[in-house]
């Protein structure tokens, strides 16, 4: 699912709204939200209330494959954290998958 | 019915092969017979190991009957154990000693020796041969008066020994001395090296003494049913060993009347180093071949379950029978018979089901058989209340046992309070001070009770006479110990060599073995332990073959990193 999200400006900084977890250099197996612990993507730990991803549609648990055309299915965590928050950018673009859409996915080529 | 059953096993002490020959000296099958009986059935060929006591009679074995001439009459005497056997109970009942209880003749005998248990015979295998040992001449010409056809057999194989000892011993001497009494003046005089030669033969002689002195004269352990293969086998070589010596002695020397006394003296210390060395060789064979541990010996008891591991060598069944039994007296807790039976609240329910336990009598159990097959099927129904009743009366019983433990353990605390020893700058009234035993008894009456009853909600009240728990109160004063070191002996039901002797209720045990109990233990052996009430089976399994292989591990090689699992807000 494509989700676009409008970063809010709160002082200095812009706020998405979100948090992550994962990263290549983290422990896979303590992801709650990866169907296959050894999957070392980054994926949305939480979401605020109210904030800019949850008015965009963003879920807990979905995992973030790419953010305005960068791949962030293998990188470091800080890298992610890097990409999502650059300065210059007011509108980022994400492309996420969560297990509802997966089965869905499943249940049409079945069908 | 305890005593006729103790005067029975009180004459089964006896070596019981050696009591049979009144009822069947015709058959000859005990080889513990006087030697001319023993000498009529041996083919002429086995007189010399026949003759071969050994020299060091400590431990007892038979008088050389080797394995082979027994295997040609098992056949026709294996019909002969069965009747053997019955005319076992038949004798001892005959022979009816005046009721002592079996105390007494234990302490008499007791004395003399440490532990007389084992006797032992084979049932399964046909003939049993018994063996003769040194001590048992002493123990048993202080015996009663039964044992008297029994001396002779036992004096003549232990005389034999002596005599091929003495024999052996003395060769030497021999040698070096004939020549100078018998030719004196015809010899060349021998200067220092036969000096030299005649304190090596006196020091090596004197070595020979004392090695043979710690090694085989020992109290035998035990009394084996069969003859013990290694020492028969070193009596033939230090037979031949010594015959061969006099003959050539007899040839080349005394007829020759040879003049070169330093070689007659060389040949004498030849001869004593030869016996030296059977000498290493006897304390390889007997003693260090069976230290490194090659088997565990799995020994349970067959009335309750108790079980232990040994490890042991290589030994031949019957030795390690009696390591098992040695080591049963103090590692098995005491058997008790009261403690098989399930409660009877639980009992009566189950009698007109099944009776699962077995009992520790033997005639109850012929009951149970009787009835269970019979009613099983109607009780079927009715199953499943018991193991209910089962579960609560353990429960009960535990909750019992506690309290009277309880109960117990202030009591005894409170007596041990009354009582302070003496401190020599004290100065008390003469009529105050008590010795050990008065002290008991005087704080004895305040435990008493409790005691009492704990004893008897643990069913050890058998065990423990008043008597007894004063002398260890006496014994637990002497020697300052706290109360809960005089009660461990209560608390827990402690191995059997540590109650008195009579509780040990006999000390005959009845091997049983498919395979001849001289052969050596391999994996897989079982044999049987018997006795009257219940049986050690013992299985044998051999310690795997361990493969080591190493490897190194650098100390910095030890390496950390963190696992991180960290979350960020964005």
């Amino acid at each position: 699912q494509r989700i676009e999200i409008h970063k809010l400006r709160q002082g200095d900084n812009l706020i998405l709204g979100f948090s992550i977890g994962g990263g290549i250099d983290q422990d896979p197996t303590q992801n709650p939200f990866s169907e296959d612990k050894t999957d070392k993507g980054i994926y949305v730990t939480r979401v605020t209330v109210g904030g800019p991803a949850e008015v965009a549609g963003l879920q807990v648990g979905d995992k973030i494959m790419q953010v305005n055309g960068w791949d962030m299915t293998m990188v470091t965590h800080d890298q992610a954290r890097k990409r999502l928050t650059k300065r210059n950018e007011e509108v980022v673009r994400l492309l996420v998958t969560r297990q509802s859409l997966q089965k869905a996915v499943q249940q049409s080529m079945m069908s | 019915k305890i005593e006729p059953l103790k005067v029975t096993v009180d004459f089964l002490k006896v070596p019981l092969g050696l009591k049979k020959p009144p009822l069947k000296e015709a058959l000859a099958a005990l080889p513990g017979k006087p030697k001319s009986q023993i000498l009529e059935r041996h083919k002429p060929r086995r007189s010399d190991a026949m003759d071969n006591e050994s020299q060091y009679s400590g431990y007892s074995y038979k008088s050389g009957h080797s394995r082979s001439s027994r295997k040609h009459r098992d056949r026709r005497e294996r019909h002969r154990s069965k009747s053997r056997d019955g005319t076992r109970g038949d004798k001892s009942v005959t022979i009816q000693a005046p009721g002592e209880p079996l105390l007494d003749n234990g302490s008499t005998r007791g004395d003399e020796r440490d532990d007389n248990w084992g006797e032992t015979t084979t049932v399964v295998t046909g003939t049993s041969e018994h063996s003769i040992s040194h001590d048992d001449l002493t123990r048993i010409t202080k015996d009663m008066e039964d044992s008297a056809h029994l001396d002779c057999s036992r004096h003549l194989g232990v005389a034999l020994g002596g005599a091929l000892a003495l024999l052996a011993f003395l060769t030497p001497l021999a040698f070096l001395l004939l020549p100078q009494l018998l030719w004196r003046e015809e010899l060349e005089p021998c200067g220092t090296p036969c000096e030299g030669l005649f304190i090596s033969v006196a020091f090596k002689l004197l070595i020979l003494l004392l090695g043979s002195w710690a090694l085989f004269f020992r109290r035998p352990k035990a009394f084996f049913p069969r003859v013990f293969v290694f020492r028969a086998l070193l009596m033939v070589l230090v037979f031949l060993l010594v015959v061969s010596y006099w003959l050539f002695y007899g040839v080349r020397i005394l007829d020759s009347r040879d003049r070169n006394y330093r070689g007659v003296v060389q040949f004498a210390v030849s001869l004593v180093d030869a016996l030296l060395f059977v000498h290493y060789l006897a304390v390889v064979l007997l003693e260090l071949r069976q230290l490194q541990p090659q088997f565990t010996l799995k020994a349970v008891r067959s009335a309750d379950g108790a079980s232990r591991f040994y490890n042991v060598g290589h030994l031949s069944i019957q030795r390690a029978a009696v390591w098992i039994l040695e080591n049963y007296y103090h590692d098995f807790p005491v058997y008790n018979p009261a403690l098989l039976n399930l409660p009877k609240s639980v009992l009566s329910k189950k009698m007109s089901g099944f009776k699962v336990y077995s009992l520790g009598e033997e005639n109850s159990t012929n009951n149970s058989t009787g009835q269970s097959r019979a009613v099983i099927a109607a009780a079927a129904r009715r199953r499943d209340n018991s193991h209910n009743e089962f579960y609560y009366e353990e429960a009960e019983h535990e909750r019992r046992v506690r309290k009277r433990r309880a109960r117990l353990v202030v009591a005894v605390e409170e007596a041990f309070t009354h009582i302070k020893r003496l401190q020599e700058e004290e100065q008390k009234n003469p009529r105050e001070i008590m010795d050990p035993r008065e002290a008991a008894q005087a704080i004895f009456a305040s435990m008493a009770r409790a005691m009492q009853k704990y004893l008897r909600t643990t069913k050890q009240q058998p065990y423990h006479t008043m008597e007894s728990i004063l002398q260890h109160l006496e014994f637990c004063i002497t020697h300052d110990m706290t109360p809960k070191a005089f009660l461990e002996r209560y608390l827990t039901a402690g191995p059997t060599i540590q109650y008195h002797k009579d509780r040990w209720l006999a000390k005959q045990w009845t091997l049983v073995s498919e395979e001849p109990v001289t052969n050596g233990l391999k994996d897989g052996v079982v044999f049987v332990l018997k006795r009257q009430d219940f049986s050690l089976v013992v299985s044998t399994k051999k310690i795997p073959f361990f493969k080591l292989s190493e490897e190194f591990v650098d100390p910095k090689s030890h390496k950390f990193i963190m696992r991180l699992q960290s979350e960020t807000s964005v």
